[in-house]
């Protein structure tokens, strides 16, 4: 059976006048997903590119899948450590698979109906916007996140952070981060302490000895509030390069990040610009610290601020969003840097919010444009500078 | 009937829809975050500032032949101070938590701009029985937003309405948590705006184009 023609049968009854021309926008979301579009543009010239919206997002998907497939073998392997069970790669995985599928039906499905509702009623194209913004919800949660909880923060993402903004391409607020902040300050026990991060700790699961659950992010402050210091050199750094710790499900692993980022920045998809100057950011930050040396958590080393926590996965994935992010590209180092400092500084100084890089990336898109405004006008009143000098 | 002319009609329904002082003139916009985590405080204040705002009016209305156009800030600033200071303490003496809960923003009535941008668009040109009337519909129009913001935040917030528990503790049970963030004045300010969308999208000649 030929899929184009059986696509080509039941077209007309989606058309104007046809039986489902309510469904307009469905039809043309899936056909289009099938199909390159051979629409040809009948006034006027257009260049084209090949990398559409739909590639653009597969690739970021295809980028993703390192830290996903990670994220999902360590949701067993922490289960395992928990339990004390000794379980294969393989069993590890097939368990993070299963506890895992949930969080990205229900972020997929509450998403996209609300998507192509809403283009329904305005009778926009299905965009496909969602595509990467569903899978990137379930990545920054904590495995244990309740999925009621989840599919709000999805709509209240979707719909207040994006599509009352004019949809995708319109919005000034990463979507994905807005769902996780709205956990965060919903329902702060369900995505902070130590006991999220492993699934069935928040549920009664008794660990075995040795096991808490923290993740490295808390070192610092616990230390802090029982008064005593952290010797930086004796602590598992590699681990927390591979990504066998504890955390949200997609951020832990930083090699699997970084196989995503080169993929990002070999199809140039995603500026490195912004990636290279939210680490230079943040460590640069953690130098200054360190010299300033006041408590133990100054004292860490600049370099692990970037492997814990979601900092890799925030400059990777999250910073260089193309539609929140500065445009410019003097502005996109200043807007790089801002994420990687204040997500430090946030982390440091703060103790009631453990990881900065949720705030800092949402604080960088709220002022995204004012910094392309002031690098437009630099570069418009260096011109005006120099035509003047030169016709004196 | 007489009493309600037309005009006097429109004066007191107008604030309640096409022209309501949070929706479409946007002001009062701090009180209506401030004071909406309850519905008890968002009642007493909507109440509060619909009689401080009618009164006022009223009194502004009778003396506008009197007063000099250069001082009439003042007049207006005196009139309002009395009469918040009598709310607070008639407050005080007969619902002491509430006042308690509300704390500042019953003196901050004096500020609120609903009541000297009536007194100044309104009460300064008309007579006291319509001015009287648009003190009675701002004030309305105003405690209706308060009540809708403060209706949402407290059953979201705290599970509760008017300080009595209606979401049940088998809901609690199975996983339900109250919303952290609508307890937080910025959830207040989203609820505003989603109630600004339906208003604009059923009231099409206020849309910007």
């Amino acid at each position: 059976m030929d899929l184009r023609k059986l696509v080509d049968n039941i077209k007309p009854s989606f058309e104007e006048g046809g039986k489902f021309s309510a469904l307009h926008s469905t039809f043309d979301a899936f056909e289009t997903f099938l199909f390159v579009p051979k629409t040809v543009t009948t006034r006027g010239s257009h260049i084209r590119d090949v990398m559409d919206i739909k590639r653009t997002m597969s690739v970021v998907i295809i980028a993703l899948l390192p830290a996903l497939l990670f994220g999902m073998f360590n949701i067993g392997y922490q289960h395992s450590m928990a339990t004390g069970a000794n379980e294969t790669i393989l069993g590890n995985f097939w368990f993070g698979f299963l506890h895992m599928l949930p969080l990205i039906i229900v972020s997929y499905v509450t998403g996209l109906a609300i998507e192509f509702a809403s283009a329904q009623i305005r009778h926009h194209e299905v965009n496909e916007g969602f595509l990467v913004t569903g899978l990137l919800i379930p990545m920054i949660m904590p495995i244990d996140v309740p999925l009621w909880m989840l599919a709000i923060a999805t709509a209240f993402a979707v719909i207040l952070g994006k599509e009352v903004f004019g949809g995708t391409g319109m919005n000034i607020f990463n979507p994905a981060l807005l769902a996780r902040a709205f956990i965060f300050f919903s329902y702060p026990t369900k995505i902070s302490g130590d006991k999220v991060w492993t699934y069935g700790l928040d549920g009664g699961l008794t660990p075995v000895d040795g096991f808490s659950g923290a993740t490295p992010l808390s070192i610092a402050p616990n230390a802090m509030a029982n008064g005593t210091t952290v010797d930086w050199s004796c602590l598992p750094v590699m681990d927390w390069f591979y990504g066998f710790i504890p955390g949200s499900i997609g951020e832990t692993s930083t090699l699997a990040i970084l196989i995503g980022a080169a993929i990002l920045i070999f199809t140039g998809i995603a500026s490195w610009k912004v990636m290279v100057s939210v680490f230079a950011g943040g460590f640069v930050m953690g130098s200054l610290l360190n010299l300033i040396d006041a408590n133990t958590y100054m004292q860490m080393p600049a370099y692990y601020h970037l492997l814990i926590g979601g900092f890799a996965f925030g400059a990777v994935f999250m910073a260089t969003d193309p539609v929140t992010g500065a445009q410019t590209e003097t502005g996109k180092w200043i807007y790089g840097a801002i994420i990687g400092i204040m997500a430090v500084l946030i982390r440091v100084f703060n103790a009631g919010y453990p990881e900065g890089m949720m705030l800092a990336i949402l604080f960088a898109n709220a002022i995204a444009p004012i910094i392309d405004y002031y690098v437009v006008q630099a570069n418009i009143s260096r011109r005006q500078k120099r035509v003047k000098c030169s016709t004196k | 009937m007489a009493f309600l002319s037309k005009k006097n009609k429109e004066a007191l329904t107008s604030p309640i829809g096409a022209n309501n002082p949070i929706l479409v003139q946007i002001l009062g916009i701090c009180s209506t975050l401030a004071v909406t985590a309850k519905l008890k405080p968002a009642f007493v204040m909507a109440l509060s500032v619909m009689v401080v705002t009618a009164v006022a009016n009223l009194v502004i209305s009778l003396m506008r032949k009197g007063i000099p156009s250069r001082i009439r800030i003042i007049v207006q600033l005196v009139v309002v101070a009395a009469l918040v200071i009598l709310v607070d303490q008639i407050l005080k003496a007969f619902v002491y938590d509430v006042s308690k809960s509300l704390s500042v923003f019953v003196g901050l009535i004096i500020t609120n701009c609903i009541i000297m941008g009536r007194l100044e668009a309104f009460a300064l040109g008309n007579k006291p029985m319509p001015s009287f009337l648009d003190g009675i519909g701002n004030g309305l129009g105003y405690g209706m937003i308060l009540i809708i913001v403060g209706f949402f935040r407290e059953l979201l917030g705290s599970g509760q309405l008017w300080g009595y528990q209606v979401i049940p503790q088998w809901c609690y049970d199975h996983g339900y948590s109250n919303n952290g963030l609508i307890i937080l004045p910025p959830m207040a300010l989203i609820i505003v705006g989603i109630i600004i969308w339906v208003h604009r999208s059923k009231n099409t000649s206020l849309q910007e184009k």
